[in-house]
């Protein structure tokens, strides 16, 4: 298959986010710089500044600000997008929740960095996990070109009328936003021609047929528009999957809501989301040479989680580790883990399972770390008895 | 007679069952027909009701255009072009601003338990 991912570029995770949205072109980009989102807003605001989209750009006092005119402009009718990191989507959490609740498809990049305190500007999920069940779908991205793809991917998924949800690209702050990598961009015409002229069900401009958005709902209605919210998300299972096969046309590529690596045969399996995929590639790769059946499952949708399916690629495997960049305090072990584990409840055919937390506050991840979480794993299916969570990296 | 907490409750468990599904609503909250204020009731909401006196009254207006409900009914008049006559108790929610701003105290905020025999619309 030919792929149209044709212009060789050296961008970072932060520029291939800008890049999708420039060729995306949306009407509305309302953002806040928070490091180390910034670059992403920053290298628009020159696409913007250079005449090269047709987007207007809201510069606004603060995240919460941010993602309020994301709302409105959303509600009028316009493709809009936005990104943060860290506090600036704690700070706009409460709109977060709204965006999603009042059904508008707004597509954000997130620069995963680590929640304060103590204050820490490098990569960790915890800000992703802080909204993870505020009804937004979210995809994440092991390098700057799943940013790129994963982005123009979102705005179908969000824009599709059984979903109406929006979306967040998940990156790792630093490591991928600010790392310049090799990468293939498609021409501008494809994405225009991909992501097609936005049709909104509802435009608070109809002046012709006004409406009402964000009504007080009370008991008596609240909880059918939760549900929903549900039913979207799980329309949205059918949708991404959709939307991959198409986004595949164009790249020769195959995308799934797990991607696994060498895992069809594997005895020993990383689960891992964003860059902590490429080291765990690395390392299976290594193990592999050493006769030890390695893989990596890497996740690419977190929201909607897929249970079948993590079951599918894991069940076969001796024993499993889930990989968390991010705490989940007074529960047993991290989200991912939470999510993994549970998948597996109602399967007859279950892997042995570790947790490991890592890399909080941008605590590095380095392939030797990694070699011992095989090597866990391989003594763990020996039987050794081990803590079932472990904390990989810090200082004891 | 007046209705039993009992027999109110059960009067709410047949409104829910009236109102619509999930499957049957627009999704969001969103309300697709405009000028929809009306048919919500918040009389229920009062404590205390105005109550105007109309041979007070020196025809300002002042109580219709501060009233944040728009409750406040004017008629036309021999000497003032507008006149307050009474209050929509549909929609009154018993704020007494229109008593507070009236030059003339014109309008007399009454306790709704005054009125408990009274059948007219918004009182329950």
């Amino acid at each position: 298959m030919t792929s149209m991912l044709k212009n060789r570029k050296v961008l970072s995770g932060a520029h291939a986010a800008a890049e999708a949205m420039r060729q995306i072109d949306p009407d509305v980009v309302a953002v806040y710089p928070i490091t180390p989102q910034t670059p992403i807003a920053m290298k628009f605001a020159d696409y913007v500044n250079e005449g090269k989209v047709h987007t207007e750009m809201i510069r606004v006092e603060s995240e919460h600000s941010a993602m309020s005119a994301c709302v409105g402009s959303s509600a009028a009718g316009a493709r809009t997008m936005t990104a943060t990191s860290s506090n600036g989507l704690a700070l706009m959490t409460e709109i977060v929740y709204i965006a999603s609740s009042t059904r508008l498809p707004i597509v954000m990049n997130l620069a995963d960095r680590a929640l304060s305190g103590p204050i820490n500007i490098h990569g960790d999920h915890s800000d992703a996990m802080l909204v993870r069940d505020s009804g937004w779908i979210i995809l994440a991205s092991e390098n700057a070109q799943d940013v790129y793809e994963n982005t123009i991917m979102a705005v179908k998924i969000a824009e599709d009328k059984r979903v109406l949800l929006p979306v967040m690209i998940l990156q790792d702050g630093f490591i991928t936003s600010h790392s310049a990598e090799t990468m293939y961009t498609f021409d501008d015409e494809t994405v225009k021609k991909f992501v097609g002229e936005y049709n909104p069900k509802y435009s608070l401009l109809r002046t012709d047929n006004p409406i009402t958005m964000g009504p007080l709902d009370l008991f008596d209605y609240y909880f059918e528009h939760k549900r929903q919210q549900v039913e979207a998300m799980d329309n949205a299972k059918k949708v991404i999957k959709e939307v991959f096969s198409n986004f595949s046309k164009l790249t020769g590529k195959t995308y799934n809501y797990f991607e696994g690596y060498k895992t069809e045969d594997a005895d020993f399996i990383i689960v891992a989301m964003n860059s902590s995929v490429g080291t765990a590639k690395f390392v299976a790769d290594k193990f592999r040479e050493k006769g030890v059946k390695a893989g990596v499952l890497k996740i690419r949708v977190f929201r909607p989680f897929m249970d079948e399916e993590v079951v599918e690629k894991l069940k076969n495997a001796k024993a499993v580790a889930v990989l968390d960049r991010a705490a989940s305090f007074g529960s047993h072990g991290g989200p991912i883990f939470h999510d993994v584990r549970s998948a597996f409840y109602e399967s007859d055919k279950k892997p042995k399972m570790l947790n490991y937390i890592y890399g909080l506050g941008g605590r590095e991840l380095s392939v030797e770390l990694l070699n011992k979480v095989f090597n866990d794993l391989i003594e763990f299916d020996g039987g050794k008895s081990m803590n079932q969570v472990q904390y990989l990296g810090v200082r004891d | 007679m007046k209705p039993t907490r009992r027999q109110n409750s059960a009067k709410v468990l047949i409104m829910e069952q009236k109102d619509k599904g999930w499957k049957e609503i627009p999704i969001g909250g969103v309300i697709e027909k405009a000028g929809n204020a009306l048919d919500y009731k918040t009389g229920g909401w009062r404590t205390f009701r105005p109550v105007i006196n109309e041979d007070k009254c020196i025809g300002c207006m002042l109580c219709y255009l501060y009233c944040p409900d728009s409750s406040i009914l004017l008629k036309k008049d021999d000497k003032f072009t507008f006149k307050a006559y009474g209050v929509d108790l549909d929609h009154c929610k018993g704020c007494g601003i229109c008593a507070s701003v009236c030059p003339v105290k014109a309008i007399e905020m009454k306790r709704e338990t005054e009125f408990k025999d009274d059948k007219s619309p918004g009182h329950n």
